[in-house]
């Protein structure tokens, strides 16, 4: 009986995404599926992820961490190096006022050449290395999934070329978005000071 | 033993929508212009596909969410769908009985992207979309047909056409009802074109904003009502959910072998 379950559930598992995944863990679990996290919490989205050390992380081993994340491609040469610049800016300033669980994620909307080397190398270029950053590189499905969730609007215009909104969004330590910076050379004093209201 | 035959029939149910679909047609790829989106290759290359003949109906998507309760209005979480998320259902979930066969609306793009791929299909990409849509009843390609534009167009002005049944008007070219008529689509890639209150120009997009913007810009500006369709697109947000909108899915010719069409 438990193995017919068992095989039901692993049909379904398979034609759907990650977040029908965990609801139907849990409930074959018998735990009630009370929300674990804040309902507008970005750990509510079980894709996995490769960082730039080639580690497998999900939004929610995050957690209790101030997350300030843009979404980038390494190749990209108009936005992305201001973006970067935008971001370790602010990365300095919170700095400066000793705020420690804050972590800066770079999201890459270009899964398929940004390997974890090329996002290591990124970070190296632009000086965004320490525990404190994080690149990310998920799947065309995942990264568009995420992208709609920051409502980052992006397209593939040539093999080696996106057009991408510049937004970096902040989220406080459960998940939940509290603040968005939109545009390229803006002031990051709102941003910065977000952060650190939200750090501790 | 009850159990045992429901999850059977449950898993009969499964296979039977991932196997044979009659209700969807093949469209033949080609390629084509789009309204927005290219830029060195300014053709889009389609390959071919099915699509579902009907948009998903309150009836489809009430058979969905019983099997993935997390879906449900009491369920789903604020992150995926909006607060206006199936408004019209009842708190327990039920559709009302004039609604059953006319399009699901107030759906969010995550639902209708989980709806799709529990049926082992997906969301039409924007190009896929419009590339099906361009066809009128007798013409692949109905685009530069000014009857066919205005009647889109004359269309979009009706008011409440999302409570129409699916399905009554005429097929299309490929034998598709209704991608103009009843309700807007959500479609996988909506967010990808970017639309700021001046790209229909060059040189006037906010670069600040968006890199490259400038780069996708209308070369139809005769289609009027493609442009609405980007437009309105290009403003939602993917919790977003509306009363003119609903979904429907498709799935890669080279999936769907066993498709007797």
């Amino acid at each position: 009986m438990k193995t017919l379950i068992l095989i039901f559930a692993a049909t379904l598992l398979f034609a759907c995404n990650n977040a029908e995944e965990t609801s139907i863990k849990e409930e074959s679990n018998g735990i009630t599926s009370k929300a674990e996290f804040n309902d507008l919490s970005i750990f509510n989205i079980t894709s996995e992820w490769t960082t730039q050390h080639n580690e497998q992380i999900e939004f929610k081993d995050l957690q209790g961490s101030v997350l300030a994340v843009v979404m980038v491609y390494t190749s990209c040469q108009t936005a992305c190096p201001r973006l970067a610049a935008d971001m370790r800016n602010i990365e300095e300033q919170v700095a400066e006022k000793g705020k420690e669980n804050v972590k800066y994620v770079l999201v890459s909307i270009d899964p398929e050449n940004d390997t974890p080397e090329r996002l290591t190398q990124f970070g190296k270029d632009y000086q965004l290395e320490g525990d404190q950053w994080l690149f990310l590189r998920g799947t065309e499905e995942t990264v568009r999934e995420f992208a709609n969730v920051v409502a980052v609007k992006y397209k593939q215009i040539s093999p080696i070329d996106f057009s991408h909104s510049n937004i970096i969004s902040v989220f406080d330590a459960e998940g939940v978005m509290q603040h968005q910076q939109e545009g390229l050379g803006v002031n990051n004093k709102e941003t910065i000071q977000k952060i650190i209201e939200l750090s501790n | 033993m009850l159990r045992y035959f429901t999850i059977a029939i449950l898993f009969l149910f499964h296979l039977n929508v991932n196997g044979q679909d009659l209700e969807m047609r093949k469209i033949e790829g080609g390629v084509y212009i789009p309204l927005y989106g290219s830029q060195e290759e300014v053709q889009v290359e389609i390959e071919s596909f099915y699509m579902d003949t009907k948009p998903v109906t309150h009836q489809e998507f009430a058979k969905f969410i019983m099997q993935y309760p997390q879906w449900s209005k009491e369920n789903v979480k604020a992150l995926f769908a909006d607060a206006s998320y199936l408004i019209k259902w009842t708190a327990a979930g039920e559709v009302p009985e004039h609604l059953k066969n006319s399009p699901v609306n107030n759906v969010s793009w995550y639902a209708a992207k989980a709806y799709c791929e529990c049926q082992d299909k997906r969301l039409p990409t924007t190009d896929e979309w419009e590339f099906a849509a361009k066809a009128s009843e007798n013409s692949v390609d109905a685009r530069e047909d000014s009857l066919f534009n205005q009647k889109i167009v004359s269309g979009y002005e009706k008011p409440k056409t999302y409570l129409k049944e699916v399905g009554k008007s005429s097929p299309n070219y490929y034998g598709v009802y209704d991608l103009h008529g009843l309700v807007w689509e959500w479609v996988y890639d909506f967010n990808s074109i970017i639309i700021t209150g001046e790209s229909r120009s060059n040189n006037n997009t906010d670069t600040n904003l968006f890199c490259a913007g400038g780069a996708v810009s209308a070369n139809d500006l005769m289609n009027y009502a493609a442009f609405m369709r980007y437009a309105i697109r290009s403003s939602l947000k993917a919790r977003n959910t509306m009363t003119n909108m609903g979904f429907r899915c498709v799935q890669d010719a080279n999936e769907s072998k066993n498709t007797n069409l």
